[in-house]
């Protein structure tokens, strides 16, 4: 089988592909519109037990990787092959410090007895339930995209090593960071749609 | 033309360096990615019509009978579930539109061959653990193919795992889905404008962006009901403020575009063969092709017309009701232009047309009785009756059943370079045709008479219409084992068949029979319509 190889094509698959990532994550969008237009009230009592500041915190980090990620595919353009690793560790090493950042959030929050079924959250409000249920539901599908795309980048930081991604054949470094930028957009939705809905 | 291999196995000899199953299995030549998927398809076709002869045989008597209520809601369940997910969706698109996308453009392979191969994992994946999910846990799922909440979230049967498998073949769709419409982008052979393109890669084009679309929905919808179970998230339960109603919407913006998903591709086989026995130019080329889009797009406005008696305002029920009907417009485009190519043409009767007019026929019923369906007032009459039953297999089963029977008949002699028995072929079509007709249609009396869908026992008011359905059952059983063997037989000793034994127009018919590796010996140049039938003669 003759490997050929398709910049454009590539592209198009992966711009298909994000969208129906967005897609995906647009059906819990849509449950949380309909919840939040059903109790308003409660939605806001439920945003003001989450942590702004661990929040924002989270925010700017993934803004920094969306730049970092960037300036990876600029530098392997450029044939600077050590920057460009550099800045993908980077990228890497802010994803990791995302997560560790949402680890502490979540147990702190359950160690309130705040998650799914438990006693505390039957006994609030329904609103709230669902406001937790959401939040749950949808930072964690968010976060297990981080995980994703940081494996994802890691794999292409290896294969740009190898000399397998270079300057003249870049297509994977791009489709990883726009996967990449796709999980910084979604952070940019359920950010304020949780952290700021007080 | 003779291409110096008539009689040869081209992409079906075995492959050099990797020997035997592996250089099936492990494979990324589309026609043999393919063939897996026609395997693996016709295989679960059979388990699901062997469990939908067994229910049928306990619906001939009422009472308990045969098998008991639990096994009945399990069976009518994997019926759905194996039928739906694990045969009509990837049926046509994923078998057959694999195999003959590349060849119809002029193309080598797919765009991105190892990912069709991961989509046939996936599948096999997905499948694999549909099955298993039948044998372990507490018992098979029992909550029919839609999983509605709040019964999926509660029934102790072993739904979790029925929903990952569900939701894994949707990945696998989905990868199909966008590896086709990259391909018609990006892999059309010099001179093949959109214009030229076969009807077939226009309706794949379509519902290759349904799949993209609208699969994610179900994905994300299942993970919930996954999810519900498992983590106790209570998004859909109403004792905790969920509001099960939002399931269902989450369903049908998935399941209602997924229809579309399943008969687009059978309307494009019929739009290929039609004029090849009429040996005339399509009727409306175009109308057709944009109404494949249309259907795609109106298709994907209309999923509440499952929710009409669901407790939704009057306003939605309204608004979809009309959205309803206006999906109807491009199928019916559709019917007429095929009647219209058929109108004056020299018809020759051959088993594919034969199956293509069973399509028209079939869909027609079908989708008049959608209307009725589709019309609210109606609709809270034979909702959730048997009406819908006899509806949706008209559909599914005679459209794109007989849709991909006659692809079948239609490209087989391409895809393994011989032809089966003719006659025996007419003869199978025949008794199917009855068989649907008789197993089927007393479904709509039952409906509007009342009797209710899924269920295990009924009052003897009905026996008759039962009876007769389940007479039906059998007859249709008898056509396809006849269709089948003759096809299987033709396959393995059938004479051969020659390069174009249908005097078609379309690229795969310029190339060898079967087609070599890597489809034509040299890059196709296009230099006319894909139904210009000038100076294109049989080739036997
Ligand atoms: C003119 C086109 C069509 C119209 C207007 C139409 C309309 C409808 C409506 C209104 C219902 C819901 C009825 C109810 O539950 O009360 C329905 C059910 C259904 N339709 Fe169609 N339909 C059309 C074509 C199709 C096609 C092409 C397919 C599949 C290939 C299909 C498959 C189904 C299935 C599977 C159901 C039942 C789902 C379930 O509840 O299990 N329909 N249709
Ligand atoms: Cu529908």
């Amino acid at each position: 089988m003759s490997e050929h190889r398709d910049y454009a094509g590539g592209k198009l698959g992966m711009w298909i592909f994000l969208f129906t990532e967005i897609l995906l994550f647009g059906g819990l969008f849509l449950l949380y519109a309909a919840y939040l237009h059903r109790y308003p009230a409660d939605f806001n009592a439920g945003g003001k037990q989450l942590d702004v500041v661990l929040g924002a915190a989270n925010t700017i980090i993934l803004i920094t990787s969306s730049f970092t990620v960037a300036a990876s595919i600029t530098a392997l353009r450029l044939g600077q092959t050590a920057r460009c690793l550099w800045l993908l560790a980077a990228t890497v090493a802010l994803a990791l410090g995302f997560l560790v950042n949402k680890f502490f959030e979540w147990s702190a929050k359950i160690g309130h007895g705040i998650y799914p079924g438990s006693q505390h959250l039957l006994q609030m409000p329904p609103g709230e339930n669902l406001f937790f249920g959401l939040y749950y539901a949808m930072t964690g599908l968010h976060g297990l995209h981080v995980l994703i795309g940081a494996t994802l980048l890691s794999v292409t930081a290896a294969l740009v090593r190898k000399g397998r991604v270079t300057q003249g054949n870049f297509g994977l470094l791009e489709n990883a960071g726009l996967y990449w930028h796709l999980v910084d957009l979604v952070w940019i939705f359920l950010f304020p749609l949780f952290y700021l809905i007080a | 033309m003779d291409h110096g291999n008539v009689g040869g196995l081209g992409f079906l000899a075995p492959a050099p360096g990797r020997k035997g199953l592996l250089s099936w299995i492990g494979t990324t030549d589309h026609k043999r990615i393919g063939l897996l998927y026609m395997g693996c398809v016709g295989f679960m076709f059979f388990c699901g019509a062997a469990l939908g002869m067994i229910l049928r045989l306990k619906l001939m008597t009422p009472g308990s009978t045969l098998v008991g209520p639990q096994t009945y809601n399990a069976m009518f369940t994997l019926h759905g579930v194996i039928m739906i997910f694990l045969v009509v969706i990837p049926s046509i698109p994923a078998s057959l539109g694999n195999i003959l996308l590349p060849l119809q453009i002029g193309a080598e392979d797919v765009s991105f061959p190892r990912l069709n191969l991961f989509s046939w994992w996936l599948y096999v994946l997905g499948a694999t653990l549909a099955v298993v999910s039948i044998f372990t846990g507490s018992g098979a799922p029992d909550t029919g193919w839609t999983f509605y909440v709040p019964f999926s979230e509660r029934t102790t049967t072993n739904v979790s795992l029925a929903v990952t498998a569900v939701t894994i073949l949707g990945f696998s769709s989905i990868l199909t889905g966008l590896n086709f419409v990259t391909t018609i982008h990006r892999l059309r052979a010099p001179g093949m404008t959109w214009t030229r393109l076969p009807l077939f890669v226009w309706s794949l084009y379509a519902t290759a962006w349904i799949q993209v679309l609208a699969t994610p929905i179900l994905g994300i919808t299942l993970v919930l009901v996954f999810a519900e179970r498992v983590l106790n998230l209570g998004l859909f339960d109403p004792g905790r403020g969920g509001d099960p109603l939002l399931y269902q919407h989450l369903f049908w913006i998935y399941s209602h575009p997924a229809v579309y998903i399943m008969v687009l591709p059978a309307m494009g086989v019929i739009s290929d063969i039609i004029p090849v026995f009429a040996r005339k130019n399509i009727f409306g080329y175009k109308m057709i092709a944009f109404s494949s889009l249309a259907i795609a797009f109106a298709g994907s406005l209309v999923w509440a017309h499952h929710m009409f008696t669901s407790g939704m305002s009057d306003t939605a029920v309204l608004v979809f009701s009309f959205l309803t009907f206006i999906v109807a417009i491009p199928s019916a485009i559709k019917v007429f232009n095929w009647v219209s190519t058929l109108y004056k043409g020299s018809i020759s009767v051959e088993p594919p047309l034969l199956f293509s007019l069973g399509f028209i026929f079939m869909f027609s019923v079908g989708g008049l009785t959608g209307l009725v369906q589709g019309a609210a007032g109606t609709d809270i009459h034979v909702h959730d009756t048997y009406f819908i039953v006899g509806h949706f297999h008209y559909v599914i089963f005679g459209g794109t059943g007989l849709g991909m029977f006659a692809a079948l008949h239609f490209w087989l002699p391409k895809i393994f370079g011989r032809m089966y028995d003719r006659g025996v072929a007419k003869l199978s079509f025949w008794i199917i045709l009855v068989g649907m007709n008789v197993l089927y249609f007393p479904m709509f009396i039952l409906g509007l008479e009342g009797l209710p869908r899924r269920y295990y026992d009924y009052l003897p008011k009905y026996a008759h219409g039962q009876v007769l359905s389940t007479i039906g059952s059998w007859i249709l059983a008898v056509g396809l084992v006849i269709m089948f063997a003759n096809l299987y037989r033709g396959m393995r000793r059938g004479p051969l068949a020659g390069d174009n034994p249908w005097g078609a127009a379309t690229l795969e018919w310029t190339t060898s029979s079967p087609p070599p590796t890597n489809n034509f010996e040299v890059e196709p140049v296009v230099t006319h319509g894909p139904y210009d039938f000038r100076g294109v003669a049989r080739h036997e």
